[in-house]
């Protein structure tokens, strides 16, 4: 894997034209019980296209359930959502589907790779609700799987790859739709710290060639890597912060 | 279809579509992950679709033996005998009657015995004379084999010479009664006073069974020998098979003009049909067996369903993720669902076809298995498939993603 075979060109992108993919204002989330857990509790959150945010946060402080209402798993009690300039909100049971198989990608902690089945399937699983034809979603795993540096590997099975290269399967698997946001929940949660240091590279040159990445995580090590931490406690944004540079 | 460029996405995003072949791929998928399993539970289906298809199978080939042996028999045989008259007395048929039905334009074969009154056959002459072991003495004309379609097991048949001769062929009852297996003509036996040689044993006739249990004598001999008043007590006649209806009209007028009513015909290959129709109640209470095997198996099905949906909320949990529908979810394990049953019914099917087989062969049936069996053995365990899953199908779609993907 190299920055050079994901970056390959960073001259000829263009400058990137800056628009929300995100946009949370007054998110409320709610869960049964005596009293009742507020989850979260008053979001308002802004993420545009082309960043990378780290969402960070103890257990507990609704880190979860914003990665859930993010990737359109779960619904807000309250509050406006938009994902990539639609409203969740008026969308139906079908219409989130859809959003999820054509605009975003989910990386888990635990991957959750299809044992028995190649890397390059695994990854073809992530058009499989698009409708795309088998040997079409194939050809486009095999390069996004070259895009992660696993052009090797591709026909090995999760039980045969190290667990860096079972999360970056995924990873792959997340993106070979080109979404326009990527989820990571806990990406090196799973990982030794080489690993997990390679999956986190990973996705900052994903970054760098204009995938939005949010990453959600409880390690503050890995959220100081990213150039924009918000830190969530007890539902509520206790901070925004921008790192210079990027 | 359209993979977006990263920023391109605005507007609605087109459907989330799975392809009916992805559909049955990630069905076949969630099968072959657990193989132990998956057989396991299409054995149930297995069990029960093969006894549906070996009972039809069986009951099938067997008919379809009577129907080759009618085949080979003929169907075009009738039989007249004389019936009863309307005050209960014994009737006669007229000694001409034979040449009489051998007039009717349709006619190909007439062929005759008669009972030789008073006459007993015994396998010696120190058997107590009330021993006759209710065989009948029988004159027969020597074209009588020709056209009940008898065949001798040993031994021969009548002749023009043998039938002057005090000459005894013994039907196969008969001989097995009286104990008789030479028929070189060393073997006598005590018929009507008389030592009577036997010079032949006949097959079972399967279109005159009472000739198993007779003693047939050449029609002049009886005559001569044995005092025979050259009555016939059962005409045989084939005829053209399109004419069969209208010679059994004919017959009863020709055979006795007089009395027209006391003559009894009848088609003696009906017997042989009804005989196999007969067999049609067992069938169908076995097939009801089969069918509660079936459901049985079924409910096996449901169950092995209801636990892959428990035990896989994470990959539910994950195709919604990966933008799976709960249509699509539900299809999925539906797919599942009719794809276990409908292995156990393939399973069933052979397994059903080869026990059929087997049966057939050592009985020296001819296979049979109508197709209809096989499709209704298809159609059947795809509803067993689509029943045993539905419930738990809509169990998995119905599963919140969150929750789903939050159970590790």
């Amino acid at each position: 894997m190299s920055a050079t075979t994901l970056a390959a060109e960073p001259a000829a992108r263009p400058a990137p034209e800056r628009r929300p993919v995100v946009e949370l204002s007054g998110v409320h989330r709610r869960y049964p019980g005596t009293p009742p857990v507020r989850a979260l509790d008053g979001v308002d959150l802004r993420i545009d296209s082309g960043e990378l945010v780290g969402i960070v946060g103890p257990s507990g402080s609704g880190k979860s359930t914003l990665l859930n209402i993010l990737g359109t798993l779960d619904r807000a009690d309250e509050g406006l959502v938009r994902i990539d300039g639609l409203d969740v909100g008026k969308l139906g049971d079908g219409q989130l589907s859809a959003l999820r198989a054509r605009r975003i990608g989910f990386v888990f902690q635990q991957f959750f790779l299809t044992a028995g089945v190649t890397a390059v399937d695994n990854v073809a699983d992530g058009l499989l609700y698009t409708g795309m034809p088998l040997g079409e979603r194939r050809r486009r795993a095999l390069d996004t799987l070259e895009r992660v540096g696993l052009a090797d590997r591709v026909h090995h099975r999760p039980n045969e790859l190290s667990g860096g290269q079972r999360q970056r399967v995924a990873v792959a698997r997340a993106l070979v739709g080109a979404p326009s946001l990527l989820l990571a929940d806990e990406p090196t949660g799973a990982l030794d710290s080489a690993s997990g240091a390679a999956v986190l590279k990973l996705l900052h040159e994903l970054h760098d060639g204009g995938t939005t990445v949010v990453v959600i995580t409880h390690d503050h090590d890995v959220a100081a890597e990213l150039p924009r931490q918000v830190h969530i406690r007890d539902g509520r944004i206790a901070s925004d912060e921008k790192a210079g540079g990027r | 279809m359209s993979a977006g460029r990263p920023g391109s996405g605005r507007g609605d995003p087109a459907p989330s579509r799975l392809r009916p072949r992805d559909t049955l791929r990630v069905a076949a998928s969630g099968l072959s992950a657990r193989p132990l399993r998956a057989v396991l539970s299409a054995l149930g289906i297995a069990v029960g679709v093969a006894a549906m298809v070996a009972v039809v199978g069986i009951s099938a080939s067997s008919r379809e033996q009577v129907n080759q042996q009618l085949r080979e028999l003929g169907t075009n045989l009738l039989t007249v005998a004389p019936g009863q008259s309307f005050t209960g007395e014994e009737v006669r048929l007229p000694p001409e009657s034979v040449d009489m039905v051998d007039r009717i334009p349709a006619v190909t074969d007439v062929s005759a015995i008669g009972a030789v009154a008073g006459a007993a056959v015994y396998r010696n002459d120190e058997i107590d004379p009330g021993q006759t072991n209710a065989l009948a003495v029988n004159a027969a004309r020597i074209d009588l084999l020709d056209t009940v379609g008898g065949t001798v097991a040993s031994g021969r048949w009548l002749d023009e010479a043998l039938a002057e001769y005090p000459t005894v062929v013994l039907g196969a009852t008969a001989a097995e009664l009286l104990g008789i297996s030479r028929t070189d003509g060393t073997v006598g036996v005590w018929l009507g006073g008389e030592w009577f040689t036997v010079v032949g044993v006949l097959d079972p006739v399967a279109l005159a069974p009472e000739l198993d249990s007779a003693a047939l004598v050449g029609w002049p001999a009886a005559t001569e020998i044995l005092g025979f008043d050259g009555s016939p007590s059962t005409i045989y006649e084939r005829s053209d098979e399109a004419a069969i209806e209208e010679v059994q009209a004919l017959l009863p007028a020709t055979v006795n003009p007089e009395h027209p009513e006391e003559v009894a015909v009848s088609r003696p290959s009906d017997a042989l049909a009804a005989q196999a129709a007969a067999d049609e109640t067992l069938t169908t209470l076995l097939l009801a067996l089969g069918g509660v095997a079936l459901l049985v198996g079924g409910i096996g099905v449901a169950n092995t369903m209801v636990i892959a949906v428990l035990e896989r909320r994470t990959e539910i949990g994950l195709r919604r993720a990966l933008g799976a529908t709960r249509a699509h979810v539900r299809r999925q394990f539906l797919g599942e669902s009719v794809l276990l049953a409908g292995l156990g019914g393939t399973g069933g099917a052979v397994l059903g076809g080869i026990v059929t087989a087997v049966f057939a062969a050592t009985r020296d049936w001819p296979f049979a298995l109508p197709l209809w069996v096989l499709a209704g053995a298809a159609a059947a365990t795809v509803l067993v498939g689509a029943l045993a899953g539905a419930y738990p199908a809509a169990r998995a779609a119905r599963m919140p993603p969150t929750a789903a993907l939050s159970s590790v």
